[in-house]
């Protein structure tokens, strides 16, 4: 809408007029709002699969919101927490409810980023030009491990206590330094109040400053190269004569829709969690964690909690503790080379061969069950199991530069397949 | 569940529960903690029975009253005995150190019992005190072997004897299992009303380990049925900015 149509004086709304223009003369808003928003054009052929990124932005809000509220309440003492947990529990208005949300949200935020990572496995999103996006993503896995793990001392439950003791203390296997390390990061020869200060201020500050920001740069480099879509095809090599993308469409207000879908849909699962099963059989809310850290009783069976499983059944599949301390992260930090190690000419599984598609599904078979094998006790045939799956997990890795080079691929299309 | 169904089943469960490692003879309860009247019954057993030894320090008192249905009056004449106040948390005024020395431990805190242990736990817990003169409160527990707490509630319950056979596994090992209870002394209670005193005291820790619980399913129904109706509308606006886009 122009401003010449209209007499002096007269009402103007609209972007061009008013105190809209006043802001986009001081500050970049409409820019930016079209550049990240309404004119930002992302393939129309996204499936449901390509929801769980907003739905992870959906859960950190809601993490750094009700986190906020918890913490004032919370006292990060070990004469205190556990007291202080259960004063939000039963005295703070509302304040179970901010509870039950922040532990839900912990558990579902590793649900829709596993997705999510599942997602670029599927379709080669990580694959050129995205491998800065992949890199960042995995900064934040690594980011949001973390922030899990300071997290779930504070409660200073049994199983917040013994498994923080455990984590830790596997920075002893290193050689030389191990010992020392281990020290210099609980602050205290054991787990102690100071190591519930430390993790508590790493927890609220530390970790979600860099994860924040990790955020903005993973969004600000998928902006830079565009959405892959289920074909792998990139729309921006196929644009009309207005410049834009044939294929895409703005992500607002077209994604936005389908996000917001997606978005209720999160929420009635998150609801039915929070409200019917907040402590999900013992896997989110652990029941050892119900009685206070206690430094001179381990408890009987000590496992992570469920999204940390994985790595931990590697852990324990080598029976050398600095060679399961080494497998155990590099089971993390191989996912990194990812972008260097796929070779296929194609992006999309949908066009691979039967080598990447086998590959993928013994991957995800293997760390469900490195998963599953990692909450029992590591005895017997469950070890024997450990290690096969740890061998399969690695190989979907290490095999790939073969199998994606030598698999047949058939024709990508030269526009993204839609049916609308 | 009769009290002979219950041996029958737990005769059943020997092999199960040494699989576990001792830790078995669980009987599962399931109780109901929108029963009030079970509720201010376990409340009164858990004043005259357990909050001798045991606190429940997180618990306050008016809360507790508000959500059992009591008023003040019947708060304080039948639930509070040594000068509380109605905003006081439920503690005791037993020394934790010196009931250590007492007991071998000190009792713990039950605010959250059933949540660490379970219910079935508890239910079982109580019910399986059996006669052991080798233990210095002469009773030991199936569920808790070697239990430092002696068996308060024997002038309800009376006294039983555990009755064990040898049983030898596959690989040729025999053990001693546990086989069935055997009265030795009857109480004051016949079994079925132990029973119910039993689950009585299960449903008030439930409550007192979570007293948001019944509140939290309420609004639950009410979220869900709001975003419900609210998905419907999302799905529609989504099919009608999408209709153009081929």
């Amino acid at each position: 809408m122009s401003n010449s149509t209209h007499e002096a004086g007269a009402a103007v709304t609209g972007r061009q007029s008013g105190f809209y223009a006043w802001i986009n003369k001081r500050f970049p808003l409409d820019r930016m709002l079209k550049e990240h928003v309404t004119e930002y054009y992302a393939p129309k052929n996204l499936n449901w699969w390509y929801v769980f990124g907003f739905l992870s932005m959906l859960v950190l809000v809601i993490q750094l919101v009700t986190g906020i509220f918890l913490t004032m309440s919370y006292k990060p003492a070990a004469a205190d927490a556990f007291a202080s947990v259960e004063y939000i529990m039963r005295d703070v208005e509302w304040g179970w409810l901010l509870r039950y949300m922040h532990s839900t949200g912990a558990s579902l935020f590793f649900v829709v980023v596993y997705i999510h990572m599942f997602r670029a496995l599927m379709y080669g999103s990580y694959r050129s030009p995205r491998e800065l996006l992949w890199v960042f993503g995995m900064f934040i896995y690594l980011a949001l491990s973390a922030e899990a793990f300071f997290g779930y001392l504070l409660p200073w439950g049994q199983m917040s206590y013994w498994g923080a003791q455990v984590i830790v203390s596997l920075a002893g296997a290193i050689p030389m330094v191990g010992e020392s390390l281990v020290e210099w990061v609980r602050g205290d020869f054991f787990i102690s109040d100071i190591t519930l200060n430390r993790f508590f201020a790493l927890h609220v500050i530390a970790v979600p400053l860099v994860l924040i920001g990790l955020v903005v740069v993973h969004i600000l480099a998928l902006h830079q190269v565009g959405s892959n879509n289920p074909d792998g095809v990139e729309i921006k090599e196929k644009k009309g004569p207005d410049g834009k993308p044939l294929d895409g469409v703005p992500f607002h207000p077209y994604d936005t829709a389908k996000d917001l879908v997606a978005m209720i849909v999160f929420l009635i699962v998150f609801s039915a969690i929070v409200f019917f099963a907040p402590e999900m059989g013992g896997y989110f809310l652990e029941h050892a964690n119900f009685e206070p850290a206690d430094p001179l009783k381990t408890p009987e069976h000590i496992a992570p909690v469920w999204y940390f499983t994985p790595f931990y059944a590697v852990l324990r599949a080598v029976p050398d503790k600095l060679g399961g301390v080494i497998l155990m992260g590099g089971a993390m930090l191989i996912l990194f080379f990812l972008p260097w190690l796929d070779r296929s000419p194609v992006k999309s599984l949908r066009y691979r061969g039967w080598m990447s598609k086998t590959a993928l599904a013994a991957f995800v078979v293997s760390f469900v069950a490195l998963g599953f094998l990692g909450t029992q006790p590591a005895t017997g045939m469950y070890t024997i199991l450990a290690r096969v799956f740890t061998v399969i997990y690695f190989g979907y890795f290490l095999l790939m530069p073969l199998y994606t080079k030598y698999d047949a691929v058939k024709p990508v299309p030269e526009r993204v397949s839609h049916h609308g | 569940m009769g009290r002979k169904l219950i041996i029958c089943w737990l005769a059943l469960i020997p092999g199960l529960a040494s699989a576990a490692g001792g830790a078995g003879y669980l009987q599962p309860v399931d109780v109901d903690i929108s029963n009030e009247a079970a509720l201010q019954r376990g409340s009164k057993y858990f004043v005259n029975y357990c909050l001798g030894c045991h606190s429940a320090k997180y618990v306050r008192y008016n809360r507790l009253a508000l959500d059992l249905g009591l008023t003040e009056e019947q708060l304080t004449d039948n639930l509070m005995f040594t000068g509380e106040r109605p905003f006081d948390t439920m503690d005791i005024s037993m020394p934790a150190q010196e009931a250590a020395n007492w007991f071998g431990r000190t009792p713990p805190d039950l605010s959250l019992v059933a949540r660490a242990r379970g219910e079935s736990w508890i239910y079982s817990f109580l019910k399986s005190f059996y006669l052991d003169p080798s233990k210095p409160t002469g009773a030991n527990n199936l569920v808790l072997s070697g239990a430092s707490m002696p068996h308060v509630l024997w002038e309800l319950q009376g006294t039983q004897r555990a009755i064990f056979r040898e049983e030898i596994d596959s690989e040729g090992n025999s053990h001693e299992v546990f086989d069935r209870f055997e009265i030795v002394s009857p109480g004051s209670m016949d079994a079925t009303q132990y029973d119910t005193m039993v689950r009585d005291l299960v449903t008030f820790l439930s409550y007192i380990g979570e007293p948001v619980q019944l509140e939290r399913r309420a609004l639950g129904i009410k979220v869900i049925l709001f975003l419900l109706v609210f998905l419907l509308f999302a799905i529609l606006l989504k099919k009608e900015i999408w209709k153009d886009v081929h």
